[in-house]
């Protein structure tokens, strides 16, 4: 049946009609064989505009419409809605860029004229051939996994246990907390970090909503927005958190000493152990790879001492299936590797240390309890250089963007030394200060003025250690001056890089990461929270660096996207997917192989496409040799056309 | 050739990259010559080779297919797929004996507007020298 198109083509002011001929455009159009009417109109988005399309369709009864306007990204959804008000599908509606892609990018009338002409006929071309289309709908599993369990897996976890929703909290380590666990105090108000973060540990650990899952890792994730179906590998901690009454004594048993992670180093834990005293779960993990042997007559001491006897060495590896309507990635970060940094004598020198680690010795609640004392002989260094950029900034060697955090961070360090140590002097070799934030700028000013830290603006050149101090050399580019300072100690502020095995993870959940491999978000400025896979959420430093009270902000706006999602009954899919044209199938294969979301198996020797999992990119297509897999709407034929009316006939 | 010729140009830009690109280059008021007709589609990885050779055969002058950077595609891995279609195209292409400079391939992220800018002042005065395309051209 002959379609009957309209063309609506719109001024936008003098935005197109300044350089675009509209009349002569609209009058080209009313040639093409297929168009029933054409018209333009000065602002086709206004109301009287939708109203102008919508009369049209119903006085000229017209099946399709082609706007030529702005981009489909700004007003597709608008013309679709006023086509499908005034009785049409709206899949009938197509949009011809004449703005973006025309009359602003070019001077001359008479050529841009032309080129609108042949985009126009283009989408006309197009929509001569669109099927009728309506949204996939399909149910909604009520529950959100959340990986992750620092302060951003725990505020999403919590917003949306809260909003009455169930939720899986993972974490791969015995104890949620994460990085802020282990820090002392948080800029710019020197919040003590541990003080402001148990409460939402403890929240996490009572709430009905959340199952919580230490110790656990996403081993699996299939499925799609709405239903996913998740894999989770429960490791065996061989404590039984409900037996143990926490007494310590197994720890005191232990005959095996390694560095305990919690405090970088800095101290030595057992192979059983609790990893900081507030942790959640509160219970003992056995550290299998430390431990001389899980069979009793290997050692076995923990055990012979438990009184509870909550050690059981026959706890085997779990895997726990569960499904979930949305997911939050919340992996968070790790500092730079160290071994990459050997040129500040990180690694090398005790008393060269990193950010956290500082903060460790900062930490009441650290191995020092709180003294600032060096690692290398627990004496107290009365001066302290802290270099800022280590590893951030410097795209020829190391990282190209900025850490965000560490002129604040250092700044804190530098004041919070001053306050253990106030016969102490602190030097800050930085690149430039960047104090953009909420009382961010007036904080590094208070360092300055209050704690007399000395800033100096250049890049440190050599670390070396001579008589029992760590000399640095550096330069003072303000002054133009070579600078040698004999420290006691050095502190570097180490790039922020996506915690280890989160690549693993992206391949997982089949989303994106950028070039530095954070969590890529599927739109920088309007849809911050989201990853390129629908249902799929980012929260935290995953995605970039960023401070807590971002990360906050992050974690609580993708707790909204998620719950946007589970308090659907049904959600809907494009319904512009893949198709598979049966009797030209021959079933090889080739279109399941190249299909980056498993939306194509073949079944009884035909391709199959799984449409609510298609997400419609039409890679299929191209790989097939017979055009049997094609995208709706814009299949292979549509684009045939659209070339010819692109070249100009 | 002569001085005149104005090379026609069919340019498959990805919807989530390129496309945006070539819509930033609009935003920002950039000018580029009117040689080039966009054709809009979901992701480079769905530009069949047959596309590219239907164009030549229609006429166009050159062919140009823009896709996310590699690594960064919307749809995770479809331009990779293309980036290794797309060197097969060339080798029939050059095979058949059509000039390589009149095809080509860009990487165009959606911030990047003055890139698509370039890449298509570029491909016109590349192409302006050689005159028009007759070698798969089907009404000569």
């Amino acid at each position: 049946m002959k379609k009957r198109i309209g063309v609506f083509i719109c001024h936008c002011g003098i935005n197109i009609a300044g350089t675009v001929d509209v009349k002569e455009t609209v009058k080209e159009l009313t040639k093409h064989q297929d168009v029933e009417h054409s018209v333009d109109y000065v602002y086709m988005c206004s109301e009287p505009g939708q109203n102008l399309i919508k009369e049209a369709i119903k006085d000229k009864k017209l099946d399709s419409i082609v706007i030529s306007c702005c981009s489909p990204t700004l007003h597709e959804s608008t013309f679709r809605k006023a086509a499908k008000e005034a009785g049409i599908n709206e899949f009938q509606c197509e949009i011809a860029n004449i703005r973006e892609q025309c009359s602003w990018v070019h001077k001359d009338k008479k050529k841009a004229t032309e080129k609108a002409k042949k985009i126009t006929r283009s989408a006309v071309e197009r929509v001569l051939k669109n099927e009728s289309l309506e949204p996939i709908s399909f149910p909604v599993t009520s529950r959100a996994l959340v990986i992750g369990g620092g302060i951003a897996g725990i505020q999403s976890a919590l917003d949306i246990a809260d909003s009455g929703y169930e939720v899986i909290l993972v974490e791969r380590d015995p104890s949620i907390g994460g990085h802020m666990i282990q820090l002392s105090e948080t800029f710019p108000t020197l919040d003590c970090s541990q003080c402001i973060l148990t409460p939402k540990m403890v929240e996490v650990s009572k709430h009905p909503n959340i199952k919580l899952m230490t110790y656990s890792e996403v081993q699996e994730v299939s499925g799609y927005v709405g239903n996913f179906n998740v894999k989770i590998l429960k490791k065996p901690t061989y404590v039984d958190p409900e037996a143990c009454t926490l007494c310590d004594d197994c720890t005191e048993a232990c005959p095996v000493v390694v560095p305990n992670e919690f405090d970088f180093g800095l101290t030595g834990r057992k192979a059983i152990y609790i990893p900081f005293p507030q942790a959640i779960p509160a219970t003992f993990t056995l550290d299998v790879k430390n431990c001389p042997g899980l069979l009793p007559i290997a050692c076995g001491k923990c055990a012979d001492v438990c009184e509870p006897e909550a050690i059981d060495f026959d706890m085997k590896p779990e895997i726990v299936e569960e499904k979930v309507g949305a997911i939050i990635v919340a992996t968070g970060y790790d500092q730079y590797d160290k071994e990459k940094m050997k040129e500040y004598g990180y690694g090398k020198y005790a008393d060269v240390l990193d950010g956290l680690q500082f903060e460790r010795l900062l930490s009441a609640s650290g191995p020092t309890l709180g003294k600032v004392l060096r690692p290398s002989d627990h004496k107290e260094p009365k001066e302290v250089v802290f270099i800022q950029c280590v590893g951030s900034r410097d795209p020829e060697l190391h990282c190209s963007y900025c850490s965000k955090i560490c002129c604040m961070y250092t700044a804190k360090h530098a004041m919070l030394y001053k306050h253990h140590v106030p016969d102490g002097q602190s030097y800050v070799f930085y690149i430039d200060i960047r104090s953009g934030g909420k009382n961010y700028e007036e904080f590094v000013q208070r360092a300055t003025e209050e704690d007399g830290v000395v800033y100096l603006r250049g890049k440190v050149s050599k670390i070396f250690e001579e008589n029992g101090k760590i000399t640095v050399w550096g330069a003072d580019t303000l002054t133009g001056k070579e600078v040698e300072i004999n420290a006691d100690m050095v502190v570097l502020a180490m790039a922020m890089r996506p915690s280890k095995g989160s690549e693993e993870l992206v391949k997982k959940l089949k989303i994106g990461m950028d070039k530095d491999g954070f969590l890529t978000e599927a739109h920088p400025k309007l849809r911050p929270v989201e990853s390129l896979t629908s249902g799929i959420f980012l929260a935290g430093a995953a995605q970039a660096p960023k401070d807590i009270p971002e990360v906050v902000a992050q974690a609580s706006g993708a707790a909204a996207k998620a719950i946007s999602i589970l308090s659907q009954d049904q959600l809907f899919h494009s319904p512009m997917v893949a198709e598979v044209k049966p009797n030209l199938c021959t079933g090889c294969g080739m279109c399941v192989d190249v299909c980056a979301y498993d939306a194509i198996s073949i079944e009884e020797g035909k391709a199959e496409v799984n449409r609510v999992l298609c997400e419609g990119c039409g890679t299929c297509s191209a790989t097939c040799l017979r055009a049997a897999v094609q995208v709706k709407n814009i299949t292979p034929g549509q684009i045939h056309e659209m070339i010819e009316a692109s070249v100009g006939g | 050739m002569t001085k005149d010729f104005e090379p026609k140009i069919v340019a498959f830009l990805c919807k989530w990259c390129s496309s945006a690109g070539s819509d930033l280059a609009g935003v920002s008021r950039m000018k580029y010559p009117p040689n080039v007709v966009p054709i809009t589609v979901m992701c480079s990885g769905s530009v069949s080779p047959l596309y590219i050779f239907n164009a030549f055969q229609k006429g166009a002058d050159g062919v140009l297919v823009s896709g996310c950077h590699p690594g960064d595609c919307h749809y995770i891995k479809g331009n990779f797929y293309a980036r290794r279609r797309i060197a097969l195209v060339k080798e029939l292409l050059d095979f058949i004996g059509l000039e390589p400079e009149r095809f080509k391939m860009s990487w165009v992220s959606a911030a990047e507007g003055t890139k698509y800018t370039e890449i298509i002042k570029d491909f016109v005065k590349d192409l302006k020298p050689l005159g028009p395309q007759k070698k798969l051209r089907r009404d000569l």
